[in-house]
């Protein structure tokens, strides 16, 4: 029962991890319509950043705000270069757009801040924890902290400023939104930027625990079965999601994983995925798409 | 009739026949003249890879370009071709090369259908979720269990007999120049006849509006179907081609999640939606970082390392993929055919699933 315990709770706080990821695409993709397969490079990018900063010896605090402020410039460019020309195009054409941008986000990271792996050392030791015999790794209590405190952030922006309340009126009725005289170009700016922050803080997450290297932008490909078990529309989804995600694959991986042969884990959740797809298309809390001709 | 935007719309006429049919003629000499003309590199390391890249292109561009329905799985329905084709040539030596080739197409085309089924009740970039399944199920599968690649230490697939066909040593250069040329040829008429039966109107149809084409009493469903089988059959015999005749070896790797994206790429870059742009965009795709390289030795005399050329590269890829999705979304098909095309208008892909 220890061992069942141990497996679900790890697995749990790892698949905050998986939300945070999430909840960058379900900010952009309510905003602006976007699927933005860009988010993992943009992690990757805001990450490598930081590390390259502090690595040159500026202090944490200088670092985190020159990251904060390329992440903003980013955004706005993407704005600028990405979404307005290609305004009123088919979600696909976007798609394969954001496919693009990850190119040059992991191209451009890459070059200038070099590929190989780098140590980040955010001062969270990462000591197991015992809650009587079940052991419960530290670094991911912690971690599942931060997530919560970011959606409490995100939740509070959404409901309780000017701007929050513009987005919400953008994501649910663009047109309608247009009409009132909101600036939406300016909403797709603070989008994607509050996305780019939002990938930064996973990305430094996941990067104090495995190092900061290219394989970070590979996240986006776990949250792809999150969204999709939690709809791609709901922020709330993106973290029940995550949490089914993470507790699924250490579950299937210490149970289902030995008659397999071990390893499953890079699929794993893309088989949950695809039983969703034929259960419930839009997600455990996603709005139903209602199709009309 | 503007915006229907089948290519029968443009008025036959004399004057564009005389160049077309001199056309083809040139491109038909230089295509049978090749392996004379080049150097061995060439052919080998240049315009084989090419040909299956297009032809892996071509296979994709049925399913996404004239289907409507965006895939990510391409590197994955390679490898179930080339692994397919290694047991088959493993385990059934009477059977001749080509005849493994069509098998593994189908074995991949029916895993393609499998992978495919989601389609029947979601669309747009869902789907991408059921291909990348496919991507990382296959990854795992191949890698996983030695009866894949016979146990060997590499995990690697080879023919242990080599290529040949009916007898012909296809081993040399240009015996895999003609291998991979006759398959690609054959291929893309068959393909080139398909898009313009009704199933391909039909994929059509459901690509520019699968409602519309539904209540019009086309089979929407089993034309997703059918796009994802004929699409994961090319691909298959593509990958076989890509294992076999150009890498001699391959694994896992060499079917990786970059191939498939590198493919997606192929046909947006070349056109998404015409037959040539698969050739147009292999082209480019397989030229690009031979002129890169080029310019960097000549501009840079060696001071750029390779992975720093490689960042480069991707961010040129990237760009160009960006700037091709705004300003021609057609691709160079349609740069490529502007002259012939000026009065008719801009077809718009996947209007059906535009907000």
């Amino acid at each position: 029962m220890s061992l069942f315990l141990e497996t679900l709770i790890g697995g749990v706080l790892a698949g905050t991890l998986y939300a945070l990821v999430a909840i960058g695409f379900v900010l952009i993709y309510k905003a602006s319509g976007v699927f933005n397969y860009a988010q993992g490079s943009i992690l990757l990018f805001g990450a490598l950043a930081f590390v390259s900063l502090k690595d040159a010896g500026v202090p944490v605090a200088g670092a985190l705000a020159i990251t904060v402020g390329l992440l903003i410039v980013t955004a706005i460019a993407i704005e600028r270069l990405l979404l307005r020309p290609l305004t009123n195009r088919s979600p696909l054409t976007l798609f394969m757009a954001t496919l693009g941008l990850s190119y040059v986000a992991e191209g451009v990271a890459q070059g200038f801040m070099g590929s190989q792996v780098r140590a980040l050392d955010l001062g969270i030791e990462d000591l197991p924890m015992f809650l009587g015999d079940i052991m419960i790794s530290q670094f991911d209590l912690i971690a599942a902290g931060v997530a919560a405190l970011l959606v409490i952030a995100l939740s509070l922006l959404f409901n309780r400023t000017r701007i929050g309340i513009q987005l919400r009126g953008v994501a649910n009725d663009t047109l309608a939104a247009l009409s009132l005289g909101i600036d939406i170009n300016r909403i797709w700016q603070i989008v994607w930027a509050v996305a780019g922050l939002v990938g930064l803080v996973s990305g430094l997450l996941w990067g104090a625990r495995q190092g900061v290297q290219f394989s970070l932008s590979l996240v986006v490909l776990k949250a792809l079965p999150v969204l999709i078990i939690g709809g791609f529309t709901s922020i709330a989804g993106a973290i029940v999601g995550g949490v089914v995600v993470g507790a699924g694959e250490s579950l299937a991986e210490t149970y289902i994983g030995p008659f397999l042969g071990g390893g499953i884990t890079p699929w794993f959740a893309y088989a949950l995925a695809l039983v969703f797809l034929f259960i419930r298309p839009a997600g455990l809390l996603g709005e139903r798409q209602i199709e009309r001709v | 009739m503007d915006h229907v935007g089948l290519r029968s719309d443009v008025p036959p006429s004399s004057i564009v026949v005389a160049p077309r049919a001199f056309g083809v003629a040139a491109v038909t000499a230089l295509v049978l003249t090749v392996p004379f003309l080049t150097t061995e590199y060439w052919v080998n390391a240049i315009i084989v890879p090419f040909l299956i890249l297009s032809l892996a292109g071509l296979g994709l561009n049925l399913l996404t370009g004239y289907a409507g329905q965006l895939s990510l799985g391409s590197g994955a329905f390679m490898m179930v071709g080339a692994y397919a084709t290694f047991a088959l040539q493993l385990r059934v030596p009477a059977l001749p090369l080509p005849f493994a080739f069509i098998l593994a197409g189908l074995v991949a085309g029916v895993v393609g259908l499998f992978f495919g089924l989601p389609s029947r009740r979601i669309k747009g970039f869902y789907l991408i979720v059921s291909t990348l399944a496919a991507q990382f199920f296959f990854e795992w599968l191949f890698l996983k269990f030695p009866w894949f690649y016979n146990g060997n230490s590499s995990a690697t697939i080879a023919l242990a007999r080599g290529l040949s066909v009916f007898g012909l040593n296809a081993e040399n250069p240009p015996g895999r120049y003609w291998l991979t040329l006759g398959t690609v040829a054959i291929l893309t008429l068959l393909s080139w006849n398909l898009i313009r039966s009704q199933t391909g109107r039909n994929w059509m149809a459901v690509r520019d509006m699968d409602a519309a084409a539904a209540v019009i009493g086309v089979p929407t469903r089993s034309a997703k179907l059918q796009a994802f089988f004929v699409s994961s059959f090319i691909l298959g015999i593509a990958g076989a081609l890509w294992a076999f005749a150009y890498l001699g070896s391959a694994s896992v790797q060499s079917f990786g999640l970059s191939r498939s994206y590198q493919i997606l790429f192929i046909i947006i870059i070349g056109g998404l939606g015409t037959i040539c742009g698969a050739f147009l965009g292999a082209a480019f795709v397989s030229l690009l970082p031979l002129a890169l390289d080029w310019s960097f030795q000549h501009l840079f005399a060696g001071q750029v390392d390779e992975g720093l050329r490689q960042n480069i590269q991707k961010a040129i890829f990237g760009v160009l993929i960006i700037g091709f999705l705004i300003k021609e979304p057609e691709g160079l098909a349609r740069l490529l055919a502007l002259p012939n095309l000026r009065r008719s208008s801009r077809r718009t892909l996947f209007p059906s699933v535009r907000r």
